[in-house]
Formats: structure tokens, C-alpha cells, sequence
């Protein structure tokens, strides 16, 4: 089981999903008509670090969070 | 050493703070920047939200590369609400010569609006809405489209 959170301006509370990539988590949100303006604008990050492929694998417990657009400052 | 406050910054008690722990460090220039709300568009204030896990990374990464050219780095940033003409952010390099310092503060600032993990919201009627169209999306955005 994995935890995914949405952070800033998502408007989405966090799931627990049975995955074990991320290629898994992208076809779900691709079916989720409140994620469609986001995913295509945010990083994500697996235990608080960014990562840059979808091929990502997932063990029992990782935290993924969704970054959208940011504007520090 | 990363700051986060709950609402406006207080910039002169940070600024004197930060001087007076680096005043006996021999660096020979200290160059802040302190960014403020300005009254445009109608907006009552700005508000913020902050994922301190990965700021806290990127600001680490950041000290790291300051080291690297004997240069340290601050950095105050608000949460929540801030409202106009006050200060929702501070930046400062402390390094041994000017030309460090100035290229550095510059290097940072732009790392942090595009990079560090912090959303923007403006306040109107007392509602927040996200700044969308001033946001950067974080490089290697869009994996999951």
C-alpha cells in the first residue's frame, strides 16, 4: 500500500492505493476528471524526493506526493 | 538556516538578527533581498502554503553550492496570509567578497520562484485563489499525463 497526497491548490484528499510503479497511479488519475488540469503541470516527488521517470517502482509505504506549479516568494 | 513564519515577515528584526550572527564571520558583504506585497490588481493580500520536506531538501542543496564558494545563505519565508506592503520574503548571501554575493542572490531567487515548493494564493474578499497564471511548474513536471 502506497499513500499519495495532493498538495497546494489540488483540492483532493490523499488515497492509499495497491500499486507498484508509477505507471499504475498515472492510469488512475488519467481516469479522474478532478485531476485533469494537473497532472500535465506536476512533478512528483516518491519519499520527498523528485523523480523523473514514470518507470519509478513503488515499495509497500512510500509516500508519493503531487507537486502542481509553484510561486515562492 | 531556513525560517518559516505564520504571516508577515518582521524585516527589520530578521535583517538585524542575521547581522548580528555573522557580524564577527569576516564576510566581507552581505546583500538581502526582502520581497513585499504590492498593492495591484484589487488583491487584499497574498496567502501561502509550504511543503517544508522538499524545501527544506532544495534548501540544503542550496547552502551546499554556497559553501563551495565560502558563502552562506538565510532565507525567512511566510505561511498563511500576508497582506499589502508587508514582507513575505527574505533572502540573504553572506560571502567574503561583493561579486559572490550579487551573482548568488541573483542564482537563488530565480532557483526558488521556479523550484521551491511553495503556492501562492491571492486573497480577494476574503477567499484564496491559487496564482495560477504566476506559477512555474518544477521541472520534470507532467510524468504522470
Amino acid at each position: 500500500m502506497v499513500k499519495v497526497e495532493f498538495l497546494g491548490p489540488i483540492q483532493k484528499e490523499p488515497l492509499e492505493l495497491n500499486i507498484t510503479n508509477l505507471n499504475e497511479l498515472a492510469t488512475i488519475l488519467q481516469d479522474d476528471n478532478d485531476m485533469k488540469e494537473w497532472l500535465e503541470n506536476s512533478a512528483v516527488a516518491v519519499n520527498d524526493t523528485l523523480v523523473s521517470s514514470r518507470e519509478h517502482e513503488l515499495k509497500d509505504g512510500d509516500k508519493i506526493v503531487l507537486l502542481p506549479p509553484v510561486c515562492g516568494g | 538556516m531556513l525560517e518559516l513564519y505564520d504571516g508577515s515577515l518582521d524585516v527589520p528584526a530578521i535583517l538585524k538578527k542575521w547581522y548580528k550572527e555573522e557580524e564577527q564571520s569576516n564576510y566581507g558583504a552581505y546583500i538581502p533581498f526582502i520581497g513585499t506585497i504590492r498593492d495591484e490588481d484589487g488583491i487584499e493580500g497574498l496567502s501561502f502554503d509550504v511543503y517544508e520536506p522538499i524545501l527544506e531538501s532544495w534548501y540544503k542543496a542550496w547552502q551546499e553550492k554556497a559553501k563551495e564558494k565560502g558563502a552562506i545563505i538565510k532565507m525567512a519565508h511566510s505561511r498563511g496570509d500576508v497582506m499589502l506592503h508587508e514582507s513575505s520574503y527574505i533572502a540573504a548571501i553572506f560571502s567574503p567578497k561583493r561579486r559572490v554575493a550579487l551573482e548568488f542572490i541573483d542564482e537563488f531567487v530565480e532557483d526558488f520562484k521556479a523550484s521551491a515548493p511553495i503556492w501562492k494564493y491571492d486573497l480577494r474578499d476574503g477567499k484564496r485563489i491559487y496564482a495560477k497564471n504566476r506559477s512555474t511548474a518544477i521541472k520534470g513536471s507532467g510524468i504522470l499525463s
